[in-house]
């Protein structure tokens, strides 16, 4: 075991770098399931976004007409199941679901010739001066334009939702369709706009994946982000601040389990660290709200435990198939915790999420 | 001069004519009261009004200029304001941002939530701005919409059914609003199916029945029989008169609680209740004081502690809803279509649902179409079901044909206790009688009934015993002929009205 090959900074840059495809599309989904729809197909279009990204980068040898493509084609992709639901009225969980295997089958063709190119490297940003602060530099100023837009996109997407009248007509259009209507807001055309926006930005995050942080093409190379993206929607309680905090969460411990795995740490060690961070700020939010901090001391019990067996057993190994599985069992765990309050859940979740809307009379 | 006239308006959709030719005026000031029963064409003719939905012929005009709103937006801009009968709010949604969004966007100003204050004051309707509409009472739902409509200077304010969710002392603040405005020079157009309030309150009023003009007439010079018979076109049922033995007691609830799953829902507090054979006990109160949840708990949708009902004796309350219909509970729900019935699925596959216990439907697992099917014919014998034949869908019955059939579907099983929420919600009122009539004669058979409702008239009507439910609890029950109708409104406000401005005393 060496320690000493782990570098903090580099493993933060590498987190955010594998969270930003999520950032992206679970933002977009928001923003569609806040109208009241609920799009299963994050996967297809991400996948779709990937390839058509990837095709229109290596084409015309620019990575930025890569994510315009990128988003045009998960936008497209979208709007086909937009039609489905919204205009011929068709079950919306079966139609994401069909949009999942049609945009994974589509990708898979398109991206027949495209299988060992080289797409068109897209630069980081250099800062000058900014980036070469010490620390700060490489953990701020070092990443390509697309990390910035994604975070600057989840502050929009707050922005719009929090503060506009735009973002509240949406969001009244999720929570209630049929008084929507009443007042003479246009529930179709303006769910229409927010399947499209979903759709773009699930295509901007899988081209991100297929230009920057592979960059390949490979088929099936989403690999799950898409469902992911959907989970942290929820776990965020359709909070846009909380969705990026989930998509960090969900990247870093991949980042970890991926590191665990080259250094042949026993997983014990991230394991007992992440614990007793998690239970640190479980204390902490707890004692704030004058809440009970059972379960947060428990966390922070076994979180010592782990850690001492981890540095008392230090060669300790599971198979990796297990450490695979940490990021999506973490992700789970950590969305059960945080939605176990239903009925504050329920508060924030769009009432009319994923019904059917029929304009009678 | 007219302020608002209608001429020769008509709209048909597939199969029915909503309206054929309706025409009438509005004159600046004048509250004019819209009768008729269910199905009458009342709310196509307030949509049309409102831009909702666009008249196959005929014209309106507005103050002497043709009046065409495209959208609920042009009938705003052209000083129209609708209070919804199913409000049109949004409950996770603070009352300014339900105010905000039934405006144009222009004049929805950052001022907006001191502008709210002020109207609502000047119209006694105190209202906080700041406060997420799911956690106002109804009546305090209703300001919402009324102060949205006031905010924006209307000339016309219709009101579909404003008072059906009010208890008595929230009507009267109500009317003395819709007073004030109409001393101020606005039009009130006024929807509702209580006679009593129109004959009080409206100037003039419109009859509609068949989607026509049948008749107009000024209200304060009729009587409520009058106005309803001219409005079903022929003499009124004679309600029944109660008369029978009471016995020992069937159901009892004790210390009842139940809490709700729902942010916005009423959790039920310490109900406790003993009801007797041959009984009917009237449990009224405004609607979401806890009506759902005490039906569901009574049907066994969900569960409770077992010693919290007792049906002869005998803890039933961890047992589901088969198994107490077993035991001779029948319960009829309040949403007709989606809860008591399964609107695609036949008559026949209906009264399976729930007659499939006790009417024995089913052999060693095989469905019994025949009893079924003769089980569902004689509901829709006995209790007048318009229907054409028991093999079509539930959907396409009308309201008060299929609410025969809920509750007629129960009845016919004979239950010991009989649970009904709002039997009569919707229903014209010559279905509305029959329902009564089949309920007294159940109680009169020596069964027990409760009825819960949120219409004051037809308890104090059908009830031996009144209770009422207000914020999850329920008062005790008092013999029906002893209560008043204002005694009655103060058990339904006593814990549930919170602003200061109205605030009465416990009954």
């Amino acid at each position: 075991m060496d320690l000493s090959t782990l570098d903090p900074i580099a493993l933060i840059v590498s987190l955010i770098i594998a969270a930003t495809p999520l950032v992206l599309a679970a933002t977009g989904e928001l923003v569609t399931e806040k109208s009241g729809v609920l799009n299963l197909g994050v996967e297809g279009m991400m996948v779709f976004g990937a390839i058509t990204g990837f095709a229109a980068a290596v084409e015309s040898g620019s990575p930025w007409l890569g994510f315009l493509a990128s988003a045009t084609g998960g936008a497209v992709l979208a709007l086909i199941f937009g039609v489905m639901t919204q205009y011929l009225l068709s079950n919306q969980v079966a139609t994401g679901l069909a949009l999942t295997m049609f945009g994974l089958g589509l990708a898979a063709l398109i991206g027949q010739p495209y299988a060992g190119v080289k797409p068109p490297p897209f630069p980081r940003l250099d800062l000058p001066l900014l980036g070469d602060i010490p620390v700060l530099g490489r953990l701020l100023f070092s990443f390509d334009a697309m990390v910035y837009l994604s975070i600057l996109l989840v502050a929009a997407v707050w922005w719009f939702l929090a503060r506009t009248r735009g973002g509240m007509v949406l969001r009244a259009v999720g929570e209630n369709h049929d008084a929507a209507h009443s007042l003479g807001m246009k529930v179709v055309p303006i769910r229409l706009a927010a399947i499209a926006f979903g759709g773009a930005c699930a295509g901007l995050g899988g081209a991100y994946l297929s230009l920057v942080r592979v960059p390949q093409w490979t088929e099936g190379m989403t690999a799950g982000a898409g469902w992911i993206a959907l989970a942290i929607v929820v776990f965020a309680s359709w909070k846009p601040w909380r969705v990026l905090l989930g998509a960090y969460l969900f990247g870093g411990v991949t980042i970890l389990q991926l590191n665990t795995q080259a250094l042949s740490l026993n997983p014990a060690l991230p394991a007992g660290a992440g614990l007793i961070v998690v239970g640190l700020v479980w204390l902490g939010l707890a004692l704030r709200a004058g809440r009970p901090a059972g379960l947060a001391l428990a966390a922070l019990g076994l979180g010592a435990a782990a850690l001492a067996f981890g540095l008392a057993a230090p060669r300790f190994q599971i198979g990796s198939a297990w450490l695979s599985m940490a990021p999506y069992l973490v992700t789970i765990l950590v969305l059960v915790v945080m939605s176990r309050d239903r009925a504050r859940a329920a508060l924030n979740a769009p009432a009319s999420l994923g019904r059917v809307f029929h304009a009678a009379g | 001069m007219s302020l608002l006239s209608l001429r020769g308006l008509t709209k048909a959709y597939p199969g029915v004519v909503a309206n054929s030719d309706v025409s009438f005026d509005i004159a600046p000031g004048e509250v004019h009261a819209l009768l008729g029963e269910n199905g009458a064409g009342k709310s196509t003719l307030v949509k049309t009004i409102f831009g909702l939905v666009r008249p196959d012929a005929g014209e309106m005009t507005l103050s002497g200029r043709p009046y065409t709103p495209a959208r609920p937006g042009d009938a705003r801009a052209a000083g129209v304001a609708m209070v919804f009968q199913h409000f049109s709010l949004f409950e996770a949604m603070s009352v300014a941002e339900n105010i905000a969004l039934g405006m144009e966007a222009a004049q929805a100003g950052r001022d907006l939530p001191a502008r709210i204050r002020s109207v609502s004051a000047e119209y006694g309707l105190p209202l906080d701005p700041d406060r997420l509409v799911g956690d106002l009472s109804v009546g305090e739902r209703q300001r919402v919409e009324i102060v949205r409509c006031l905010l924006q200077e209307p000339r016309l304010l219709i009101m579909d059914e404003p008072t059906s969710v009010l208890t008595p002392q929230e009507v009267e603040v109500l009317f003395a609003t819709l007073r004030k405005l109409s001393a101020e020079g606005v039009a009130i157009l006024y929807i509702s199916h209580k006679l009593e309030e129109i004959r009080s309150l409206c100037d003039r009023a419109t009859i509609l029945r068949g989607g026509r003009v049948v008749g107009s007439c000024v209200p304060a010079q009729e009587t409520a029989k009058s106005l309803a018979e001219a409005m079903i076109g022929s003499a009124l049922a004679r309600p029944v008169a109660k008369s029978h033995a009471v016995g020992g007691i069937v159901l009892e609830l004790a210390g009842l609680a139940l809490p709700s799953p729902d942010p916005f829902g009423t959790s039920l507090r310490d109900v406790s209740l003993s009801l007797h054979k041959g009984e009917i006990l009237g449990i009224g109160g405004v609607a979401g004081n806890g009506q759902e949840e005490l039906q569901a708990a009574l049907s066994g949708e969900r569960r409770v502690a077992p010693g919290m009902i007792r049906l002869r004796g005998q803890e039933i309350g961890a047992l589901g809803p088969n198994r107490r219909r077993a035991l001779g509970l029948c319960t009829a729900p309040e949403e007709r279509l989606g809860h008591a019935a399964a609107p695609e699925m036949t008559l026949t596959e209906n009264a399976l649902l729930t007659g499939l216990t006790r009417e024995r439907l089913a052999n060693g697992g095989f469905v019994k179409w025949r009893a079924t099917a003769s089980f569902a014919e004689a509901i829709v014998r006995r209790f007048d079901v318009r229907t054409p034949g028991v093999d079509h869908a539930a959907r396409a019955l009308s309201g008060g044909n299929l609410q025969k059939f809920v509750v007629g579907r129960e009845v016919l099983q004979k239950p010991d206790v009989l649970v009904v929420n709002q039997p009569t919600w919707g229903v014209d009122a010559a279905a509305a009688a029959a329902i009564r009539a089949a309920l007294v004669t159940l109680a009169a058979g020596g069964a027990a009934v409760i009825v819960i409702s949120q219409d004051l008239d037809e308890l104090m009507e059908i009830s031996d015993r009144l209770a009422v439910l207000a914020g999850g609890r329920l008062s005790a029950p008092r013999p029906a002929a002893s209560l008043g109708i204002d005694e009655i409104g103060l058990m339904m406000g006593g814990s549930t009205v919170k602003d200061a401005g109205e605030t009465h005393a416990p009954a």
